[in-house]
């Protein structure tokens, strides 16, 4: 088993899949690049270079780029998923679905229910996700509440390596639209990725640290900074469970409720503004089913209610760190009732 | 031609400032002081100034992810430009937006855009407001060739049509939308026909030469105020620097920037037109130059010493204050 980045791991994961289904196509702005131009054709290879190589095999007629017109290529897609193809296309930044919503909420995301059962839409949207890449307010932010509070729509957030390429690889396979989210900052990370293929179900949450004091639920690129907070507090001997559910649609309930029962303190750190969150969600969740468990009040660890800001400082004070992951441990634990 | 010395002198010095404020950046940003994304306006200066050298104060433009040289023809401050990009307290946005969100409305620059194709329908919305308020301002958009290729901006095309507002849409034509050419990603060839097609006269020019470009902007900038309606102008041009600084641009052939920096230099087409023709002698234009030099300069020194935005800063201005 080799270390291959989270860029890597994705890219292998196109390849493999491509190489499976004849019918999976990958589409979007400079996914190869150079087209029209007068130099390289796959110069890009994605604006991130994570689709690179594709079009060397598959050619143009399967890795395709499009003018930048973002409603037309998701709704192109969702229309040749539920037509026979398996389209993999790509959202640049996800702060870009203002322009595309209604053909993946209204239309992809709905199909299946509307039709009374009858259609099936195998898209997969691949997109950025994430503040700490000094990108200011447009390209910086999360938005999987938005597509989680959709029903139809299937919500990915993976951590690592590994997990990017067994959730792509069951996100291409499943015959649902699905939003897949790669966080800018996790595409340099390493992980031992196996070379053959694997899925990872949707809806299975990954304890990354086990522990019974208290309970951390976190989310892509949070659950490192989790888990950094978890091995130190060992030290202390405060034993900390990390739960990285790696989907928010499905979401694994179970495994969520389970923790807040047998610690009885739970911290969640979402990358998001605060309302309407996924801290608020499972903070509500765990109220809901898990109150009589509960020893001190649900903690959340989120961004402000404000846009992301420009100014590194401002930046790095508006993202979750592991400062305020500690915490907000260290509360819950204080809590005297 | 309606241009004094005056305004000849004002036109060359916003381009050169244009020119310079990204050569510089294109500098600064390779030896690592400047944070996040830029795109560089480098090459098509006689664009935003060939328009902007029309409008006032109270006209409003709006502008893309590559604004820099839209934002200096339009008048707005420099040095606070160059706060804004470093991410500086005194920023012309507090260091918030950067690069790709330097606004001042004050100089009717309604903003640079991080979404492709988010300003057409903002200018409609600005001409709106002027046609309504009767205020005989005009609005002008700035698009690139792939944002002319977004629904928003035929959207914003045909309503501007339908209400006969005073807006321009000037699409930017430099070849390229991020490392996709025009010939692939536009199907109509021929942007300025088919801005045209939505029911508004649609002309295409010769970015590179400010006259040109002054010349087509100031027809329709008289029509709109005239209550004739909108106008598309495309401008032919390139661009001297990658998409982003960082590009390494294997989408272009390596001796294609070289060849168009000789053929499409508005600054060397502009120096030789106005001396030919006796109009300014070529130490006016020297002096401009050390003049900008110097501006950059200082605006950079500046940049560099400022403060970042205080912890405090961070919730402010998400809503307005009531008080
Ligand atoms: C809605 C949206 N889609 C994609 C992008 C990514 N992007 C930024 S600039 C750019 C290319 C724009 O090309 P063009 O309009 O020709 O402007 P130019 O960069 O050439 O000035 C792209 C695809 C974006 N910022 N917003
Ligand atoms: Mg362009």
């Amino acid at each position: 088993m080799a270390k291959k980045t989270f860029r890597q791991a994705i890219n292998e994961t196109l390849f493999q899949e491509m190489r499976r289904d004849p019918r999976v196509i990958v589409m979007g702005e400079d996914v190869a690049g150079g087209q029209g131009g007068s130099g390289q054709i796959d110069a890009y290879g994605g604006p991130l270079g994570v689709t690179k190589g594709l079009i060397g095999e598959f050619g143009a007629s399967r890795v395709i780029d499009t003018p930048i017109t973002e409603s037309a290529i998701m709704g192109a897609a969702a229309g040749a998923a539920v037509n026979g193809l398996r389209p993999v296309a790509e959202l640049m930044f996800v702060d870009f679905f203002g322009v595309c919503f209604d053909q993946i909420y209204n239309q992809a995301a709905k199909f299946r229910y509307m039709f009374g059962g009858k259609a099936k839409t195998p898209l997969v949207i691949r997109t950025t996700i994430g503040a700490g890449f000094r990108a200011a307010a447009q390209h910086s932010q999360t938005l999987y509440p938005i597509f989680t509070h959709v029903p139809g729509l299937k919500v990915v957030i993976p951590s690592n390596a590994y997990d990017a390429k067994g959730l792509l690889t069951q996100a291409i396979r499943d015959d649902d639209p699905v939003i897949f989210c790669e966080h800018k900052l996790l595409y340099d990370t390493t992980a031992d990725v196996p070379d053959d293929p694997y899925a990872i179900p949707f809806g299975e949450a990954e304890i990354t640290r086990d522990g019974d004091d208290v309970a951390i639920v976190a989310f892509g690129r949070m659950v490192h900074f989790a888990n950094d907070v978890a091995d130190k507090l060992a030290k202390e001997k405060i034993s900390v469970r990390v739960i990285d559910p790696r989907t928010t649609s499905p979401l694994d309930e179970d495994t969520i409720i389970e923790a807040v029962e047998d610690t009885g303190r739970l911290v969640v750190v979402d990358e998001s503004p605060p309302r309407c969150s996924i801290a608020r969600d499972i903070a509500g969740l765990a109220a809901e089913h898990a109150f009589g468990a509960l020893k001190a009040p649900i903690a959340q660890v989120t961004c402000p209610h404000t846009p992301v800001p420009f100014a590194p400082p401002l930046e790095d004070l508006y993202i979750p760190s592991p400062e305020k992951i500690e915490a907000a441990v260290r509360r819950v634990l204080a809590y005297k009732g | 031609m309606q241009l004094s010395r005056e305004d000849l002198l004002d036109s060359y010095r916003r381009m050169r400032t244009i020119r310079a404020f990204e050569d510089r950046l294109h500098d600064e940003f390779a030896l690592g002081g400047i944070p996040g994304f830029v795109h560089l306006y480098a090459g098509q200066e006689a664009c935003a100034v060939g328009m902007c050298m029309n409008l006032t104060d109270e006209d409003m433009i709006g502008s893309t992810h590559r604004g820099h040289g839209h934002c200096i023809a339009k008048g707005c401050d420099v040095e606070a430009m160059m706060l804004e990009i470093y991410g500086k307290k005194g920023g012309l946005c507090g260091g918030k937006g950067g690069s790709m969100h330097i606004a001042d409305l004050s100089k009717g620059m309604l903003g640079a855009n991080g979404i492709v194709g988010g300003n057409p329908p903002l200018a409609v919305g600005a001409a709106l407001a002027a046609k309504t308020l009767n205020t005989g301002k005009v609005a002008v958009s700035f698009a690139g060739d792939g944002a002319s290729n977004q629904g928003t901006t035929f959207e914003a095309m045909n309503m501007a049509v339908v209400l006969q507002l005073p807006v321009i849409f000037v699409v930017e034509n430099n070849g390229y939308g991020e490392g996709t050419g025009v010939s692939y990603a536009v199907g109509a060839k021929d942007i300025a026909q088919r801005a045209a097609a939505f029911g508004m006269p649609g002309v295409s020019v010769d970015g590179s030469d400010f006259f040109t470009v002054h010349e087509a902007a100031r027809e329709a900038v008289e029509r709109a105020r005239a209550g004739g309606g909108p106008s598309a102008i495309e401008m032919r041009i390139t661009r001297y620097y990658g998409h982003f600084e960082g590009d390494p641009q294997l989408y272009r052939a390596a001796d294609e920037v070289p060849g168009l920096r000789e053929t499409l230099d508005c600054l060397k087409k502009f120096r030789q037109r106005v001396t030919e023709s006796k109009l300014l002698d070529m130490s006016q234009l020297d002096t401009i130059d050390a003049e900008v030099a110097a501006l950059i300069d200082r605006a950079v020194a500046k940049a560099k010493a400022a403060e970042f935005p205080g912890a405090a800063d961070l919730t402010t201005d998400v809503y307005v204050k009531y008080a």
